[in-house]
């Protein structure tokens, strides 16, 4: 039982802070021979497969390394196109490693962006007077949650979905905000967060909430 | 004090039309028309699963499921097909995904889909589709008008 993440987005949807607490790494390698049965495509500057999900590899997976080299964007590691390279069968057999793709940190900012207005969307588009925005935000992996201060701040947190005890932990990551950055007299408001008193008590705090959730949780 | 209730059901399209909507217990209206209601809707949950996409830590199977505010709680139920049905709720409901699988079973499939005069795309207009959903809506333990 896992807390994945915290985001803190500041009044105009930039985001100020993150933090990746577990990552959880899904990959697989394996060796191919000419020619590759799974359809490959370019896709926001990386190559991720298409079509033909099998054996761990599902679609929207990315390809994160070639013979053990990490790639580079839509190139190998020495330049060459991924996808005119694997179309060459003098190259096989190759041994590809396939995974999520990991959020690059402009990816991040864009999303924080998108939730900013997704949050306002549901309360606009609420059938009852007076609804906040989006305060939980469930799929089958994994839950969101999401506080905003009285000031517009919103303390996003990404969990597991069984995990419990997490609207405690984003008033205790308000209150970690307001005693390490807010009166930090080096940090200025709506700015990114680059205080380590502020780093190190959220990582405790995260710590306490997984060790709390895991005692709390029932089914 | 809050009864449980169904406040309105959209049925979206594939390409974002919005096949049907009905309102049950609607007390705040959007401020905007019906029809760019639907679009931002539309484009509300389009935007979602997207986001969820590729927020997502692990790979996802069903994907994005409801979410909840202070006050009512979005249900979303995709079928392979791309129907979208999307029901607000009050906060007790917790899970309605049954529900509107229910609503594509045996209501859709069996009142527009199996029906040659519907033409599929289009807005449903079949009054036997209406009446059976409503009176399921009606019928659901979680619903109970409220005094006007």
């Amino acid at each position: 039982m896992v807390i994945f993440s915290v985001y803190v987005v500041n009044k105009a949807g930039g985001l100020i802070y993150q933090y990746d607490n577990f990552v959880p790494k899904a990959e697989v390698e394996k060796t191919f021979s000419h020619p590759l049965d799974l359809v490959l495509k370019h896709h926001d500057e990386k190559v991720v497969v298409s079509f033909g999900q099998r054996d761990g590899i599902r679609v929207g997976h990315a390809v994160l390394s070639i013979n053990g080299l990490d790639v580079c964007g839509k190139n190998t590691a020495d330049g060459k196109d991924i996808l005119e390279y694997l179309k060459d069968s003098s190259n096989y057999p190759v041994s590809i490693r396939f995974g999520r793709a990991r959020l690059s940190s402009n990816e991040k900012l864009m999303l924080a962006s998108m939730f900013h207005s997704l949050f306002a969307i549901g309360s606009q588009l609420s059938p009852e007077v007076g609804s906040s925005g989006i305060e939980m935000l469930e799929t089958d992996v994994f839950k969101l949650h999401c506080f905003q201060t009285l000031t517009g701040i919103k303390f996003i947190v990404l969990a597991d979905p069984r995990q419990s005890g997490i609207d405690a932990l984003l008033r205790k990551i308000y209150e970690i905000y307001s005693d390490f950055a807010l009166k930090n007299p080096f940090y200025s408001l709506e700015m990114p967060i680059r205080c380590e008193l502020f780093d190190q008590n959220l990582k405790s705090a995260l710590e306490i909430a997984e060790k709390a959730g895991n005692f709390g949780a029932g089914s | 004090m809050n009864q449980m209730t169904v406040h309105n059901l959209y049925i979206f399209d594939r390409n974002g039309n919005c096949l049907y909507y009905n309102e049950w217990n609607r007390k705040k209206q959007a401020g905007i028309s019906k029809d760019e209601e639907y679009k931002l809707m539309y484009g509300m949950l389009f935007s979602i699963r997207s986001f969820v996409s590729k927020m997502s830590p692990l790979d996802m199977k069903d994907g994005f499921l409801s979410f909840q505010t202070s006050k009512y709680r979005l249900h979303y139920y995709e079928t392979p097909s791309g129907l979208k049905f999307v029901m607000n709720t009050d906060l007790s409901v917790s899970n309605a995904r049954e529900t509107l699988q229910h609503i594509y079973s045996n209501l859709y499939v069996e009142y527009i889909v199996k029906n040659p005069v519907c033409v599929l795309g289009q807005t449903l207009d079949s009054e036997l589709f209406s009446s059976r959903l409503d009176a399921f809506i009606r019928a659901l333990p979680f619903y109970s008008p409220r005094a006007a």
